[in-house]
C-alpha cells in the first residue's frame, strides 16, 4: 500500500541523511522524497512516499518520530489531504505534430514552457494519476526527457507549521 | 527547563573572549562531569590544553573502544551519564563498537570527538572521517559543531538527550577551529529541540486497563527488562509482584531488578533461561512486559511466545511496542511512574494454584551442573557469588561465561550486573569493570570473563594499573571460543572450525602489565584463589582453567519455542 508520510523537520544538516538512512535500514524503497522550506525558516517539510504494509509502515512512522530533529510526523493514511506532483516533460514535436501535442497539454491544463524546432516542453502539475495519464498520452510522440518532483502533500484544513510545532503532540523519545 | 521551542533566548554574560576549548571545559563542569575517559590527539590539542590541571578526573585508556566501554560501565553502575573523548579519524572510528553497545542497551553516554578544521572538512584531510555520518545509526543523536559559539548549547543538548526518555549515546563532533577560536559573541546556551519531547507519564486509562487485565488473570507473569533498572523501578516492581502474587522473570539486562532469593523469582528467561521461567511464560494467561523489548533471544519462536496470554506492554519507547509481539494493552511511559500508578489498582490475590505449579517446575528443573575432576565454570561463578556475598558489581564479556554468570551468580539488586546484552560485544567486561570501579570507589568490582573476550581488550589492564583501580578479573580459561564451539558441537557435528585458540597463561600476562596474577587449576584450590583475589588491594587477574567442553543449559535452539528447551545432560 502507498503511504504518504510528511515530516516537519528542523532545518539542520544531516536530517535528510538520517531519514533516508533510517528508511533504507529497514529495507524500504523510497518512492519519492521531497524537502522544502516552510514559512518558518527553522523548519522544513519533508514528504516521503513509501510502499509497504500498514504494520511495518507504522513502525517506520514511529522510528521517524524518534529522530530528534524531526518535530512532527504524519501518515496521511486516514487523513483527507491534497497532493501535487510537478512534472516537466520534453516531447518530440516536429512542426506537423506540434498542434496535437499542444492540444493534449491544454486538455490536461499543462503549460508550454519551452518550444524548439523539434520538441516542446510541458509543465504539468496535479495528483500522480493525472501526470501518469498525460505521460501515456504523449508517449507515442516520443518523450525526450522527463523530470518530476515527487509528491508533496498537506492535509485539508487550517493548521499551519508554526502551530503544529507548538502543539507538537505525539512526539516521544 | 523548557525544550519545546526557542522562546526566550538565554544569552550569557562574560563568555565572549573565551576560547571554544575553555567554554567546552566549563560546560562539562556545569553538567557535573566527574570522570572523562579517552585518548588525546592532534585536533583535540586545544581541549586537552584547557583540561590541563582540571578537577575532572581524566582517564587515559589504551584504546578508544576501552574509553567508550568505561564510560558505559560507569553509567550503568551509577545511573549517571558516562563521558568519553576521542580524536578525529581513527579515534572516532574506534569508538563505534562502544557507541553501538551503549545504543543497543540504552545507556546514557556523551561521546566527544575532534574533527579536522572546518575549512578542511570533506577534503580527505589527515585523520579525517565523516564521524557524524558513520555514527548516525548507532547514536541516539549526533551533531557537528563548527563554531565556538555553538559548543555550549550542543553540550547541554547532548546531556539532556542522553539521559532523558529512553537513554542512549549522543555524539558531538567538534571541529578543531571551534575549540581554538575565541568567542566573539556571547553564546546562546538555550536548548532548542522542538522535536524532542520524551513521554514520561503513563496514560491513566491504559494503566487502569492493564491493572484490570492483571486482576482478571489467574496465571500472570511479570516479564521485566532493563527499563526497570534504568527508571529505578525495582522497589515498586517488588511491591506490585507481592501484592498480586505475580512471579517475576528478568531478562539478561534486568538481572538484579528483582531479588533472586525471593520465592516469586523465576530468574532469567529466554534462550538460556530457567525452565521455570520459560514454562511460566508459555503457560501464563497474562504477560506483563515492563521495560523489555521482546528480543529474539528472549522470545524464541515468536509465533508461539506466550500464545495464550493477554499481553500488556509497558515501555517508554513507542517503537518497542508491537514491534515483535503485538501488545493487547500498550502503556507508553516511564516504568516507575506507571508501576506506581498501577500498584493501588492491583488486587491482592493468593493465586495459590499458579504458584504451586511454578514451585513444581522450579523443583523439577533447577539450574544444575555436575562437578568433576576439573574446575567447572559454573562452580567458579557460584563461588564468586558466595564469597562476595552476592553484593559485588559484576561485568562480563560475551559468550558462555556470560550466560553462566547470568544463571549462577545470584542477583540481589539493580545496577549490580553490567553486560552487553543487545549488541553482544566481546571485550566489554574489563573496560566496563574499570569504568564501574571509577564510579564506585571502595566497592568490589569483578569482571567475569572468557579467555576469548578478555583477549580483545586485555590492554586496558594497563589502565587499571595506571590508575590503581582494584578491579578483579576472573577469566574462565577453556582455550575455545566457547559459545560458538557449543553450537558447532550441537548443530555442526563437532566440526570445531576456527574456535580453538592457544591458551597463554593470563596470570602471567597480568604480572607483566604490573597487576597481580593468580592461577587455579584444581577445584580444591578455587575458594582460596578467589579469596586471595578479593583480598588484594589492586588489579588482579585470576585465571581459572576450566572444563573446556562444558555447555550452557538449558538451551532453546534458535527458531524453537521456549517450551522446547534442551535441558542438557540433566534429563
Amino acid at each position: 500500500m502507498k503511504h504518504v508520510i510528511t515530516a516537519l523537520v528542523q532545518n539542520t544538516p544531516g536530517v535528510l541523511a538520517h531519514v533516508a538512512g533510517m528508511i533504507a535500514a529497514r529495507g524500504f524503497n523510497i518512492d519519492s522524497l521531497v524537502v522544502g522550506r516552510t514559512e518558518d525558516p527553522e523548519l522544513s517539510r519533508m514528504t516521503v512516499v513509501v510502499i509497504g504494509d500498514d504494520h511495518v509502515l507504522e513502525q517506520v512512522r514511529k522510528q521517524l518520530e524518534k529522530i530528534i530533529t524531526i518535530v512532527r510526523v504524519r501518515d496521511f493514511k486516514d487523513i483527507d489531504y491534497v497532493e501535487r506532483d510537478l512534472m516537466l516533460v520534453r516531447v518530440s514535436a516536429p512542426p506537423e505534430k506540434r498542434a496535437e501535442v499542444v492540444e493534449l497539454a491544454n486538455l490536461f491544463r499543462g503549460r508550454i514552457v519551452d518550444v524548439a524546432k523539434q520538441s516542446l516542453t510541458v509543465e504539468l502539475s496535479g495528483p500522480e494519476a493525472k501526470l501518469e495519464a498525460f505521460v501515456d498520452m504523449v508517449k507515442p510522440y516520443g518523450i525526450r526527457e522527463l523530470a518530476r518532483t515527487g509528491i508533496i502533500a498537506v492535509q485539508r484544513g487550517e493548521q499551519r507549521a508554526k502551530e503544529q510545532k507548538e502543539n507538537g503532540k505525539g512526539k516521544n523519545a | 527547563m523548557s525544550k519545546s521551542t526557542k522562546t526566550a533566548s538565554k544569552r550569557t554574560k562574560g563568555y565572549a573572549g573565551m576560547t571554544g576549548a575553555d567554554l567546552f571545559h566549563k560546560m562539562l563542569l556545569e553538567e557535573g562531569v566527574e570522570v572523562l575517559f579517552g585518548i588525546p590527539g592532534g585536533v583535540l590539542l586545544p581541549i586537552f590544553d584547557s583540561l590541563y590541571g582540571t578537577s575532572i578526573k581524566f582517564v587515559l585508556t589504551r584504546h578508544e573502544q576501552g574509553a567508550a566501554h568505561m564510560a558505559d560501565g560507569y553509567a550503568r553502575s551509577t545511573g549517571k551519564t558516562g563521558v568519553c573523548i576521542a580524536t578525529s579519524g581513527p579515534g572516532a572510528t574506534n569508538l563505534i563498537t562502544g557507541l553501538a553497545t551503549a545504543y543497543m542497551d540504552s545507556v546514557p553516554m556523551v561521546a566527544i570527538t575532534g574533527q579536522v578544521t572546518s575549512a578542511l572538512i570533506g577534503n580527505d584531510a589527515f585523520q579525517e572521517a565523516d564521524t557524524t555520518g558513520i555514527t548516525r545509526p548507532v547514536t541516539k543523536h549526533n551533531m557537528l559543531i563548527k563554531r565556538a559559539e555553538d559548543i555550549g548549547r550542543a553540550i547541554h543538548e547532548a546531556f539532556y538527550i542522553a539521559r532523558t526518555g529512553r537513554p542512549g549515546p549522543v555524539l558531538i563532533d567538534i571541529a578543531k577551529d571551534a575549540t581554538s577560536n575565541t568567542l566573539t559573541d556571547e553564546p546562546d546556551l538555550t536548548i532548542n529541540l522542538p522535536g524532542y519531547k520524551p513521554m514520561l507519564t503513563g496514560h491513566i486509562r491504559q494503566v487502569k486497563a492493564a491493572a484490570e487485565a492483571i486482576n482478571a488473570s489467574k496465571q500472570p507473569v511479570l516479564y521485566v527488562g532493563g527499563g526497570v533498572i534504568i527508571s529505578e523501578a525495582s522497589e515498586v516492581l517488588s511491591k506490585v509482584a507481592h501484592r498480586g502474587n505475580i512471579p517475576v522473570t528478568t531478562t539478561l539486562m534486568a538481572l538484579g531488578a528483582f531479588d533472586e532469593s525471593d520465592p516469586l523469582a523465576l530468574q532469567m528467561l529466554g534462550m538460556h533461561g530457567t525452565a521455570a521461567a520459560n514454562y511460566a511464560i508459555q503457560e501464563c494467561d497474562c504477560l506483563i512486559a515492563v521495560g523489555a523489548r521482546f528480543d529474539d533471544r528472549v522470545t524464541g519462536k515468536v509465533e508461539t511466545f506466550a500464545s495464550n496470554a493477554k499481553i500488556i506492554h509497558i515501555d517508554i519507547d513507542p517503537t518497542s511496542i508491537s514491534k515483535n509481539v503485538k501488545a493487547d494493552i500498550p502503556v507508553v511511559g516511564d516504568a516507575k511512574d506507571i508501576l506506581e500508578k498501577m500498584l493501588p489498582m492491583i488486587k491482592s490475590k493468593p493465586r495459590k494454584d499458579w504458584l504451586k505449579q511454578i514451585a513444581k517446575w522450579k523443583k523439577a528443573y533447577p539450574l544444575h551442573y555436575d562437578t568433576g575432576p576439573k574446575i567447572k565454570p559454573q562452580q567458579v561463578i557460584e563461588s564468586v557469588g558466595r564469597l562476595t556475598d552476592h553484593d559485588a558489581i559484576i561485568t562480563t564479556g560475551v559468550g558462555q561465561h556470560q550466560m553462566w554468570t547470568a544463571q549462577f551468580y545470584g542477583w540481589r539488586k539493580p545496577r549490580q550486573f553490567i553486560t552487553s546484552g543487545g549488541l553482544g560485544t566481546m571485550g566489554f567486561g574489563l573496560p566496563a569493570a574499570i569504568g564501574a570501579q571509577f564510579g564506585n570507589p571502595g566497592k568490589t568490582v569483578v569482571d567475569i570473563d572468557g579467555d576469548g573476550s578478555l583477549a580483545m581488550t586485555v590492554g586496558e589492564l594497563v589502565t587499571a594499573v595506571h590508575y590503581n583501580q582494584p578491579v578483579k578479573v576472573v577469566v574462565l580459561d577453556n582455550c575455545y571460543l566457547g559459545m560458538v564451539r557449543q553450537w558447532q558441537e550441537m548443530f555442526y557435528e563437532r566440526r570445531y572450525s576456527a574456535t580453538e585458540h592457544p591458551c597463554p597463561d593470563l596470570s602471567l600476562v597480568a604480572e607483566a602489565f604490573g597487576a597481580k596474577g593468580i592461577r587455579a587449576t584444581d577445584p580444591s584450590e578455587l575458594d582460596d584463589a578467589i579469596n586471595e583475589m578479593l583480598k588484594h588491594d589492586g588489579p588482579v587477574v585470576l585465571a581459572a582453567s576450566v572444563e573446556p567442553e562444558e555447555n550452557v543449559f538449558p538451551m532453546v535452539a534458535a527458531g524453537k519455542s521456549l517450551h522446547e528447551m534442551d535441558m542438557g545432560r540433566l534429563v
